[in-house]
Parts: C-alpha cells; structure tokens; sequence
C-alpha cells in the first residue's frame, strides 16, 4: 500500500448565494445556503481544483476530523488526503453538502422566507440539475473556472455524469464510480420501500414533526436498514455475519430471545442514522435518484447524451453491486464508445457490494491512484 | 518493446484512431500515442495489467474478448491491433471478424507453430514444444489456439478477410531464409488485414 496520510483537522464554512436558483420542478430559491469542506491549496493557474459529489446520506464531511478525539474522520477519507488518490498534496479538493441536505446547506431544516417556519416537506424537489447548477455556482464564488476533475459515488456519480454532459468544457475528468444511467424499476421500488417507511411512522406528522416536537426515528430507522441491506452483497454477509447470535441461544431451555448478528447490526445501523439524518431529506434525496436520466433531455437516447462530453471519463463498477450493477456502469461506457468517446472502465472483483466503492480495496485503490496521476494539475 | 510491436508502429496512420486488443500494460498504445500522436483504446482483462495501463495514461476497458466485442461500433476505429492475444482466444475466428468489422484495418500478430523448430521438437521428441518464446507445458498454457501462417491465411480467405500485407520476424539473422519460406523460418507472424470488400 501507499504512503497514506490524514487531512488533518478540518473546519466547514458556509456559502451564502442571493442570485436566485430556478430549480427543475419551476421553484425559484432566492436565497441559499451550502455547507462546504475544502483540502489542499489551490495553485495559482487555479487548475488543480477536484469536486466530490456526495451520494444519498453523505454531506461535505468527506475527509478529516473536527476533533482530533472524532471517532470517525470524514466520509471518504479513505480516498482523499496527502498521498491518496484524491492526493491534497497535488489537488483542492471541494466536498459540498448538497441543496435538499440537512448538515448545513439550505433543505427542509431551514426557514422558509416566505413563511417564517421551516419548509419540512415542503422544500421544493431538487434534482441532480438543481445540484449541479448550486455546484457551479460555488466553482464560480471559489474562482474555479474548470475542475482538474469531478469525483463521485453512486448518486454522486451521477452528479457527475450529468456535469460532463451538462458543462463539457467546465471540467477536465469525469469519474463515476458504482454509478447508472438512471434507475430500473427495482432500484426504485427498494426507495419506495425506505419512504413507505417514513411516512407511515406515526411520528410523520405530514412531515411537519418538528413542530409537532417529534422524531419519525423508527421510521427512517427502518428506511436506512432496507437501504444498507442493498448496498451490501449476499456473499459480503455471509463472511461477515454467518448466522452467528449475537445474543440467546437454540437450546430449547434458554430463556432469552435468539438475536443473529446481523440483525443486532442493522438495528444499530438505522438506530444511529435516525439521530444524525433528516426524514424529510431521506425522502427528498430518494425522490432526486428515482427522477435521474441522463438521457432525459436526449429523448432517452443515451449516446446523444454523452455525445458533448469532453472530459475524459473513468467509470468503475463492483462485482457484486447488485444495486447499480457492472451492467450499468457498461451501459454509459458503451453509449461512450458509441459516441466516439475513449473512456477507461473497470469492475473490481469484491464481495463490497454497492458500498464497495467506500471500501479499503487494493486493486479500486491502486487504479483509482494511478488513474488520478495522470489527471494533469 | 518487442519486436513484433516496432513492426507495426510504420502500420499505424498518424493521428489516427486506435484499438489494441489486449494492450497489456499499455506501453505499445502509449508509444503509439507519443510517437505518432494517435488517440487509443486498449482492451484488457487483466487487473495488474489495467493498472499499469492506467499508469501510462491511456484508455482502457476492462472486458473479455472472448465474450464478444458487439459493443464497439463498426468503423468505429482506423486501425485494431491485436499482437500475441489470437493464440490465447477461445474464438479466435470471432474476434478476427469484430476486428475487421470495428476497424478499417486491422493488424495482427501471432507465433508462427509452423517454424521450423516446433516442426523439429514435435517430430523428433513427439512432445509438443516448449521453447524461450513459447515456455509453456500443454497442461499449464494459456496459448490454447495455435497455428501456421497457412492456418491463418486459410483462415482469412474463410472469413473474406483481405491480407493488404504481411512481414515476419526471425529470432536471428535468418531474414533471407524467412522472406523466401515463411511458414518455415517465421517465428512471429504480423499480418495486416480488412474486410474484403465487393
């Protein structure tokens, strides 16, 4: 392995925007907000400059620590800091909560000026676009004319995707990992499953509960574990989980309830992203990945959609991502081909699933590196 | 860079587009690129290969040709290369079309099994041969489809393929002998082929 490193401490800081936004559902935001984390220093030609597009739960924590004492560094740190491949050494790097977010960009925990109370459910639905547009508005505010690159995950992948399409010369490097064009029924039907979730929790309260002083916690608990169980793979849980009991036993006179391992986790899991997560938000973000296509200003033709993109591209997919499989990361690569385009596609052997591309792996790590090398600063 | 390789750097148009079929570490498509300023793909399955591929800078999609190629266009490309991969195919004859449908030209390269030596060792020791260039057992190889230069040429006029030309390279200073019996002499044979068309 590389030479790996932290960013160290890291502080946030907010952007305030005042020309207005008009967003894709016809809502104009007149004011926003959007919470912002940067590493590394941007050179002088002001050409080194790398975004990170967070997917459906994260925000612009990506890498570092507030407190030397954080259990936990930021989202990505794994991939970003000196001698990583997302190298601060070499790039700025940018990670920004985006709009709809609820860590400290404008969303449904904000005032509403109109009304003086928060907007809850009623903060209007953004979509990539939105976020896309809030994007380049903070290149443009940080003096970032191009991007050496745009970087991001899943739903972040997608934000990238829709970068290189939507502003081909604004940016030098697309990279897309665990990444679809758009979502397939299934995808859909697992996010309908998460927000039945939340709105039928009887804390919903029409998603005005913090008026009303309440917390659909069981509720978006719930939602995060049908969530987490897609992003991991059969196999993956099977190594790690087995059918170990975390507590009880089968004996037939063992008095205390039999609890597998894995179930033990999942509660936890939800447990602990229903007192760091938003419910309006959840329902918000899986509303913006259910409503991505690429190719909807193509007329779904996906190679003319691609056909503008001017970055050159890396596109990773995971084995044993059943979320956004291989099959859809091959669907942009080969609408890429059809175009006359030359990107670079890999699919890392893991047992990772979707999350995969969070994950310590040598083979992800060394060609995300050598890849990042050549992008020049 | 190995000899087969610097024969068919001359091949390769200037600034043209470029598919290498089982680029490897990518060092022919990077010298193609700064040498005769082409724009390149590779094609490589491989993982360690792709990581050094990557480290070139070039293009590079990890897929298995043996699987199909139907997702390059046709005409998509100048020229496809494919050097020292026709041997380790299961369908070599499937990629020989993709080459010539995705490409306008096509240049291949391959060990010659009808030079002299392989003749000898599988004559004389009934085993099949191992050598320097070849140093697998038939067990552990990967070469799975060999074959002469009559093989291929056989093959070519199967598939309406046009050999535009074809160079061959000795191990040694046997150039006379390889220019006059080919099939004889030839260690690596380097062909430069197309559709036939009309």
């Amino acid at each position: 392995m590389m030479e790996a490193s932290s960013v160290g401490i890291v502080r946030p800081f907010t952007e305030v925007f005042d020309e207005p936004l008009s967003l894709a559902c016809g809502h104009v935001l007149d004011h926003y907000e959007l919470a912002v984390e940067t590493y590394g220093e941007l050179n002088t030609n002001k050409h080194n400059a790398v975004l990170i597009c967070h997917a459906l739960s994260g925000n612009h924590h990506a890498a570092g620590r507030y407190e030397a004492t954080d259990k936990n560094p930021g989202w990505w740190d794994l991939l970003i800091g000196p001698g990583k491949p997302i190298d601060t050494r070499r790039f700025f790097v940018v990670a920004v909560n985006n709009l709809g977010g609820c860590h400290g960009s404008t969303g449904p925990l904000s005032v509403n000026p109109d009304t003086g109370r928060l907007w809850g459910p009623d903060f209007p639905p953004v979509q990539v676009t939105d976020w896309v547009e809030a994007q380049r508005r903070l290149g443009e505010r940080l003096g970032i004319e191009q991007w050496a690159a745009v970087i991001g995950g899943s739903l972040g992948g997608m934000q990238a995707l829709q970068w290189a399409v939507e502003y081909p010369s604004n940016l030098r490097h697309c990279v897309a990992l665990a990444a679809a064009p758009k979502l397939t029924a299934q995808n859909i039907a697992f996010n309908e499953i998460a927000r039945q979730a939340i709105l039928t929790d009887p804390e919903w309260h029409e998603g005005h509960y913090t008026t009303q002083q309440a917390i659909p916690s069981r509720g978006l608990a719930l939602a995060r574990m049908v969530g987490h169980l897609t992003y991991m793979s059969a196999d993956g849980m099977s190594d790690k989980f087995g059918r170990e009991l975390r507590e009880g036993s089968f004996q037939t006179d063992a008095e205390q309830e039999v609890v597998f391992q894995v179930e033990s986790y999942l509660r936890y899991q939800g447990g602990q992203f229903s007192t760091r997560f938003d419910a309006n938000t959840y329902v918000l973000m899986t509303r913006a990945l259910d409503y991505f296509d690429m190719a909807s200003a193509f007329r779904g033709d996906l190679t003319a959609a691609v056909g503008a993109i001017e970055a050159r591209c890396l596109l990773i997919a995971f084995s044993s991502d059943w979320r956004f499989s291989p099959t859809r990361s091959r669907e942009i690569v080969d609408a890429l081909l059809c175009a006359g385009k030359c990107p670079t596609y890999a699919e890392i052997e893991t047992d990772g699933g979707h999350d995969a591309f969070l994950l310590d792996d040598t083979y992800y790590i060394e060609l995300f590196a050598a890849w990042m090398r050549q992008v020049d600063v | 860079m190995r000899y087969d390789l610097t024969h068919i750097m001359p091949w390769v148009a200037e600034r043209s587009r470029v598919l290498d079929l089982g680029c490897g570490d990518g060092v022919f498509l990077r010298a193609l690129e700064t040498q005769r300023g082409v724009n390149g793909l590779g094609i490589e399955l491989d993982p360690e290969n792709l990581i050094a591929a990557a480290k070139q800078g070039i293009n590079v999609i990890q897929q298995d040709m043996d699987r199909g190629l139907d997702n390059l266009p046709s005409q998509s490309f100048d020229t496809v290369v494919m050097a020292h991969a026709l041997q380790v195919l299961h369908h070599p004859h499937r990629v020989l079309k993709d080459m010539v449908r995705i490409g306008r030209e096509a240049i291949v390269t391959f060990p010659n099994f009808g030079h002299w030596r392989c003749r000898l060792y599988l004559g004389f020791k009934g085993r099949m041969p191992v050598s320097r260039v070849l140093p697998y057992h038939w067990y552990d190889t990967p070469n799975i489809h060999f074959c002469t230069l009559k093989d291929f040429e056989a093959l070519c006029a199967e598939l309406n393929i046009e050999i535009i030309a074809r160079d061959f390279t000795a191990a040694d200073n046997r150039g006379y002998l390889t220019r006059w019996l080919p099939n004889l002499f030839g260690v690596t044979a380097v062909y430069r082929i197309r559709h036939r068309t009309g």
